[in-house]
């Protein structure tokens, strides 16, 4: 359908408010658009972005991912001793007597290292070694005071001035000189999840592990194996799973406590707090301010004088929630109160109830659904905040997260750590999202109620 | 049988059946409150088991540990917010007000905790845009009604879960060691987060659009790009904006904690005065830092009723 002109000025005629718009209102998306492009340059200069992201390492990113899900063994093998043999860090992941089978002695009186099957591997004496990987051999002599690569050199080799060093991908790499050979490789998986180098378990499958604690002679006398095997994992050096787990439990309890005194102290403050229920408007705009007071003197701050006056832990954390919630909780409980449908009270009120009696009967039924949601959705909000309280020392296990990125090796710790806390964080929710759910439909009526009275 | 006693009767039996169920009910309250009081007083015990100092020990100290916190001069509170010397600098951290100007022309300079403050704001400002901006596609892919396709909804939905409920700590710890320690990793944290969370709120406003619109600009042959910028943006916008504001509010928050375990800005020198007790700094920074979100709340409430009107203000549930 083709319009004619004239018809097209009839229509911008008829609705003038749509096609001749005041400049400011036509303008202000772009404005906004504008100042927002404006104010990304100013961050830019701000936070000096070019220079920070030119000196930023994104290679550490996939090594750090990586060994969130695997961990290494790195045997060295001194060739200016008498004889050859693997020396294994201490505390490695093997435990005290490694003997794994992907270091083979030769009956030649060589060592062959399986990196990646033998498809990557590494064979040397004292006066030679071959390295083998993606499909060619490298020989390096080793004779002639330092390492020295006969033939071509692939891309995946460097040779320094005295190593050789050849990049074998995720599986590891090996560093040879005259005097050593460095192996590092890697395995995906946790090393020793469940017991650690010193249990009596260590190194034992499921099944022998199994049969032990039913039935077998006792490993430590005068505790049962079953005990014994609790311990062992409980008090796991190299995962801490007891303190891991004590620290995830202090979590939760700030997040609980602190949320639940909240709400305790802040339920008959609100009361008082609320324009229309309150005896003097004095009262309620002091306790008003109170509130803001305690919302806008962060968390943070509140967290720091409690690890202060009571020494770091779940105690100060608790306490730090706590002063934040009774200054949030009373807001949005004040508020509800506030918008509530006055009929019932004045019926309650007409009957000779006394004051208690009205808040009880005409008031609480409205609200208790809206104030139990709402500390629902507070608490659930902590359980992740509290969380990030704990690096401060907030206790918790915020601050063990942190100890464990700061040293920058143990990252499969953190992602165990991380693990728990998605999945708790994943558990109340749904704790939370349901109760509240149950709680909807009154709510729902609620929020119609308020939206039909404007 | 009359017709009186058998009326008497039902007002009986009736009058039971509510007696039960209201003693039922009651029965159920107690029993709830009950679990509730034992599980409150059980959490006590053990925070305060677990905890370094005991609270009733540490109770009759609180008074003593107040006491650092009031200056020997209350004008140093001043001095320390403005970086003016002290007659108190005895060359010691404490008083050493002046050394932390920010010089920006010849002698005029902004005192260092107004920088660390500007710092701790631009963080959240701008971690909030990334979220906004990623959130917002995110969340009409996600929302059930206007998704181009069920699976993509579904792992950007997984996708945005994840990022909700990873802990910013873990990111900003992961990135401060590859952009170093500072500003820029608390924003990728700060920033991650802010996708998850706002594109959660935000595909839920999706999901209650009026689809009117939607059918109209679909029965034209617009295509998902055209129909989702004309049909469906238009609704939802005043409230995206409404919730990006109230975002901006938590991440102010966010961002001072992020800076108290080294994401820059005011949370490091807030921390350092409080564990050293130094009552004029302590003072100061909470001062600005109090006032700052009182003016950013108060902003954004303003801003949020212009945009939607007493609805930014409903419960929810």
């Amino acid at each position: 359908m083709a319009m004619t002109v004239d018809e097209v000025s009839a229509i911008e005629n008829r609705h003038p408010q749509i096609f001749q718009r005041p400049a400011y209102k036509r303008f202000w998306p772009l404005l906004l658009i504008a100042g927002t492009v404006l104010y990304l340059g100013y961050a830019l200069w701000f936070f000096s972005l070019p220079q920070v992201l030119r000196e930023s390492h994104w290679e550490r990113l996939p090594l750090f991912l990586s060994q969130w899900i695997s961990y290494d063994l790195q045997p060295e093998f001194r060739l200016d001793q008498p004889e050859i043999t693997p020396k294994y860090p201490r505390f490695s992941a093997l435990g005290e007597n490694p003997n794994p089978d992907w270091v083979i002695k030769n009956p030649d009186g060589t060592y062959t290292v399986q990196i990646d099957g033998s498809a990557k591997s590494v064979t040397f004496d004292k006066t030679r070694a071959t390295i083998t990987a993606n499909g060619v051999t490298v020989p390096i002599s080793l004779t002639g005071g330092k390492p020295v690569i006969t033939g071509p050199v692939p891309d995946w080799v460097t040779v320094h001035d005295d190593e050789v060093v050849a990049k074998l991908g995720f599986v590891g790499e090996v560093r040879v000189t005259v005097d050593r050979v460095k192996i590092r490789k890697r395995f995906l998986g946790w090393a020793n999840f469940v017991f650690d180098t010193r249990s009596p378990f260590f190194g034992k499958s499921y099944g022998e592990v199994i049969s032990l604690i039913v039935s077998g002679p006792e490993l430590k006398p005068g505790t049962s194996n079953l005990a014994l095997a609790a311990d062992n994992f409980w008090n796991n050096a190299q995962w801490q799973h007891g303190d891991v787990w004590t620290k995830l439990l202090q979590t939760i309890v700030m997040a609980f406590l602190g949320t639940l005194l909240g709400g305790i102290v802040a339920f008959p403050l609100a009361f008082f707090a609320a324009r229309n229920i309150t005896p003097t408007g004095v009262l309620s705009q002091v306790l008003k301010r109170f509130f803001d007071f305690m919302r806008s003197v962060d968390m943070l701050i509140w967290a720091l004088f409690f690890t202060r006056a009571f020494g770091p832990g779940p105690l100060a954390g608790s306490a730090a929630i706590f002063f934040t919630e009774i200054g949030t909780l009373g807001k949005t409980y004040s508020e509800a109160l506030e918008n509530i449908d006055d009929k019932p009270r004045e019926g309650v009120l007409s009957t000779g109830a006394n004051e208690i009696l009205v808040q009880r009967y005409g008031v609480l039924p409205e609200v208790v659904p809206v104030f139990i949601s709402q500390t629902l959705y507070q608490w659930e909000s902590n359980t992740r905040g509290a969380t990030i309280i704990g690096a401060v020392g907030a206790g918790g296990i915020g601050l063990k997260l942190w100890e464990a990125m700061r040293t920058n090796s143990n990252w499969a710790n953190v992602f165990y750590m991380v693990l728990l806390t998605l999945l708790v964080v994943f558990i109340f929710d749904n704790i939370s999202n349901f109760l509240r759910r149950r709680l909807s439909r009154t709510l729902h009526d609620y929020n119609r109620l308020q939206a039909e009275r404007g | 049988m009359t017709s009186a006693t058998l009326h008497s009767d039902a007002t009986r039996q009736q009058a039971d059946a509510w007696r039960r169920q209201t003693s039922l009910r009651r029965f159920y309250t107690a029993l709830g409150v009950g679990l509730l009081l034992v599980a409150m007083f059980a959490t006590m015990w053990f925070a305060d088991e677990a905890n370094a100092g005991h609270f009733f020990d540490r109770l009759p100290h609180i008074l003593d540990f107040l006491s650092w916190l009031i200056p020997k001069d209350w004008n140093d509170v001043w001095r320390a917010l403005f970086d003016i010397a002290s007659p108190s600098d005895k060359g010691t951290q404490e008083f050493n007000f002046p050394l932390g100007r920010v010089y920006v022309w010849g002698g005029f300079y902004i005192p260092e905790y107004f920088e660390l403050m500007l710092t701790t704001v631009n963080v959240a400002l701008v971690s909030t845009f990334i979220g906004f901006v990623f959130a917002v596609p995110f969340s009409f892919i996600a929302a059930r009604n206007l998704t181009p396709s069920p699976a993509l909804r579904l792992v950007v939905k997984r996708f945005m879960e994840l990022l909700r409920a990873f802990p910013e700590i873990v990111i900003a710890g992961v990135f401060a060691a590859i952009v170093s320690i500072g500003p820029v990793a608390a924003i990728i944290a700060i920033g991650l987060h802010s996708i998850g969370a706002l594109g959660k709120l935000f595909y839920e406003i999706n999901e209650n659009i009026d689809m009117r619109p939607e059918e109209g600009l679909r029965a034209v042959g617009a295509n998902w790009f055209e129909r989702v910028r004309f049909a469906d943006l238009p609704q939802v916008l005043p409230n995206f904006m409404s919730y990006t504001l109230l975002r901006i509010e938590i991440n102010v928050r966010i961002s001072t904690i992020m800076g108290a375990v080294g994401g820059g800005g005011i949370g490091e020198e807030l921390k350092l005065a409080i564990s050293r007790g130094f009552g004029a700094k302590t003072l100061a920074l909470v001062l600005l830092l109090f006032i700052t979100i009182i003016l950013v709340d108060q902003f954004s409430a303003w801003l949020r009723r212009k945009l939607v009107g007493e609805q930014a203000f409903l419960m929810s549930a």
